[in-house]
């Protein structure tokens, strides 16, 4: 049989040379299921970069404005799920701002130890899923058994491994278990060695290294007028971590580092999330140490806390302070406050408003990744189509944060 | 703290900033909303102020509580000076759009200058404001829907748009650049079977029409 194109001379074949448009996501995987890229491609790079977002919008600020101030914690919970105490911890903050209330010392160290093991849960996630975008599939498999050891200590102390709705205005939802701290003391050697076996099958790989290195640069300038925090602000340079610039809880106390990076690209991203685990656990040992092992966990006023269930049950004051708390929620003074705290990806703001009553008036949640991902368009373009992976991964975009 | 900054401002900028005020410490000044971007680019390029890092921008809407109707809050901070500031205006929809009898009231838009040339970062939460709110923010380069899509109607986190409302369905849309509606005509809706008179789209997409089976 005669080949089909015998008598096709090279001058007849007609290529096509206008630019390519590709839909990337969001069923994509390496789009994490939520974001989609349009791109407008000539030949493999990329000339224009559309980012669109919103596919997992759920209408959190809505939805916090009926119910009470205390049903708001499931929905913060679902913000950044890959590190939900955090933001517990954050929103609780928040409302304790505007009470003028601080929780107990033994509260807020609690509080700071289950923050940190949840920043480390946030940053194995981040790097494990974006080397297994890469096709290391290997490391992400040692970072999510790390974080299981992690998920262990939170089935154990909230009784949910992955939404815990644990925190609470004026404390938390229970005390620490009596093994809690002999949990975390016999989990973390385990994880950081785990965190070291995946680093060591990255850091040598010349395919890893040449994906990550200066692919993705973003500068100091742009990134802090970008309104950029947290992990990502920190990669180009700008030493802004607002456990450390601006104290809160307990943080003033510690020791600790804020690992920075030089050139604000994808591997700077990386190396600050792995360092920051190593501080987040020198975090965690100081607050065990400081943290008591009696001693209250919740405010002592009867107008925030609810009562231990056995009073709600056999005294009539215990009845109606609980019913008070639930049926009405808790009255939070009039007014407006933001309070920020460091989340996994960066600042975690609430801007929240009151008129008084005990549903909230206003919520406003500030995504960190919200504003990194909207850098994300200045760092593909000009860039190939392979390297969106590794930075869209390295920028740890939280879907349910996002698009809150 | 930051006590300095508002000093600051009243002293540049006078009977400009209408209110100031430093509740649960943190500072605000609420400014004439004409002014809004003058006082934002001063906020930045003043030396002493050095407001670089954007933070957030956002709205609340009080309706029937005050007058004007929302509040545009913007937070920022300096990264050398570690002070913060919030920035609120206020503004009601604009007299332009007013003309329009109550059915556009939910769609009639509030307008205020956007701060994208001063900080870079407001674009995308000027775009969210706008599609939750309804604020407008003149001067932005690409005023788009970002977290509903382009057919939704109304802006949901303002206070007369009921929670339970529905959103009419969207017609299937062939240019597919444009941000997806979550359902298209087809998806659910049924689990019947349907027929192939039903699926006009389906069956346009699929380039078989069917001479006779359609409504002409």
């Amino acid at each position: 049989m005669e080949p089909l194109d015998v008598e096709l001379s090279e001058g007849e074949l007609e290529l096509p040379n206008d630019p390519m448009q590709v839909l990337m996501g969001p069923a994509h995987p390496a789009m994490h299921g939520t974001v989609r890229v349009v791109l407008e491609l000539s030949g493999e790079s990329i000339r224009k970069a559309d980012v669109q977002i919103g596919y997992l919008h759920r209408g959190f600020e809505k939805m916090c404005e009926r119910g009470t101030w205390t049903q708001c914690f499931p929905y913060v919970d679902r913000l950044n799920y890959a590190s939900p105490l955090l933001n517990n911890v954050g929103f609780a903050l928040a409302v304790e701002k505007m009470l003028g209330v601080t929780v107990p010392e033994r509260c807020q160290h609690y509080r700071v130890a289950l923050g940190e093991l949840a920043r480390i849960c946030d940053h194995f996630v981040c790097s494990g899923a974006m080397a297994m975008e890469l096709g290391a599939f290997t490391p992400f498999l040692y970072f999510v058994k790390a974080r299981e050891l992690i998920w262990d200590i939170f089935e154990e102390e909230t009784g949910a491994r992955v939404t815990h709705s644990f925190g609470r205005v004026g404390g938390m939802a229970s005390p620490p278990t009596p093994a809690f701290k002999e949990m975390v003391r016999s989990s973390l050697p385990a994880a950081l060695a785990l965190l070291a076996d995946g680093e060591k099958l990255l850091m040598k790989n010349r395919i890893f290294l040449d994906r990550l290195e200066n692919v993705g640069v973003m500068s100091k300038e742009t990134a802090v007028s970008l309104g950029w925090t947290g992990v990502v602000l920190r990669s180009t340079g700008v030493p802004y971590d607002v456990r450390k610039v601006h104290p809160y809880m307990t943080y003033d106390r510690y020791d600790f580092e804020v690992p920075v990076g030089t050139r604000g690209d994808n591997y700077d991203r990386f190396m600050c999330r792995a360092e920051e685990i190593r501080q987040s656990v020198r975090i965690i040992e100081q607050a065990l140490a400081m943290m008591p092992d009696e001693g209250p966990m919740n405010v002592d006023d009867p107008r925030i806390v609810l009562p231990q269930k056995d009073e709600v049950y056999s005294t009539i004051e215990g009845t109606i302070q609980h019913f008070k708390i639930v049926m009405e929620g808790i009255k939070i003074p009039a007014g407006e406050c933001y309070s920020y705290t460091e989340a996994g990806n960066g600042e975690l703001g609430f801007y929240i408003v009151s008129d008084g009553s005990g549903t909230p008036y206003r919520v406003r949640i500030r995504p960190p990744c919200f504003a990194s991902t909207q850098g994300l368009e200045r760092m593909i373009v000009g860039a190939m189509v392979p390297d969106i992976v590794p930075t869209f991964g390295s920028i740890n975009m939280i879907g349910g944060e996002c698009d809150h | 703290m930051s006590t300095k900054v508002l000093a600051r401002l009243e002293q540049a900028f006078g009977a400009s900033i209408l209110e100031t005020h430093d509740q649960f410490g943190d500072d605000t000044a609420v400014v004439d909303p004409s002014r809004w971007l003058e006082i934002a680019r001063f906020l930045r390029d003043d030396e002493a102020c050095s407001m670089d890092h954007f933070i957030d921008l956002t709205a609340v809407d009080y309706l029937g509580r005050a007058e004007p109707r929302f509040e545009v809050v913007l937070h920022v901070r300096s990264i050398e000076k570690l002070h913060r500031v919030r920035l609120k205006a206020r503004i009601d929809v604009s007299a332009s759009d007013d003309a329009a009898d109550d059915a556009n009231a939910e769609t009639a838009l509030a307008r205020i200058d956007s701060l994208v040339s001063v900080w870079p970062g407001a674009n995308w939460f000027e775009r969210e404001c706008f599609d939750m709110f309804g604020v407008a923010f003149s001067g932005h380069p690409d005023l788009r829907r970002i977290l509903m899509y382009g057919e939704f109607v109304g802006h949901p986190l303002r206070k007369d748009y009921d929670a339970s409302k529905t959103q009419p369905l969207v017609e299937y849309r062939a240019a597919a650049n444009e941000k997806l509606p979550p359902f298209d005509q087809h998806e659910g809706m049924s689990f019947g079977r349907q027929t192939h008179a039903q699926r006009p789209a389906a069956r346009n997409l699929l380039g078989f029409e069917t001479p006779g089976l359609g409504e002409d």
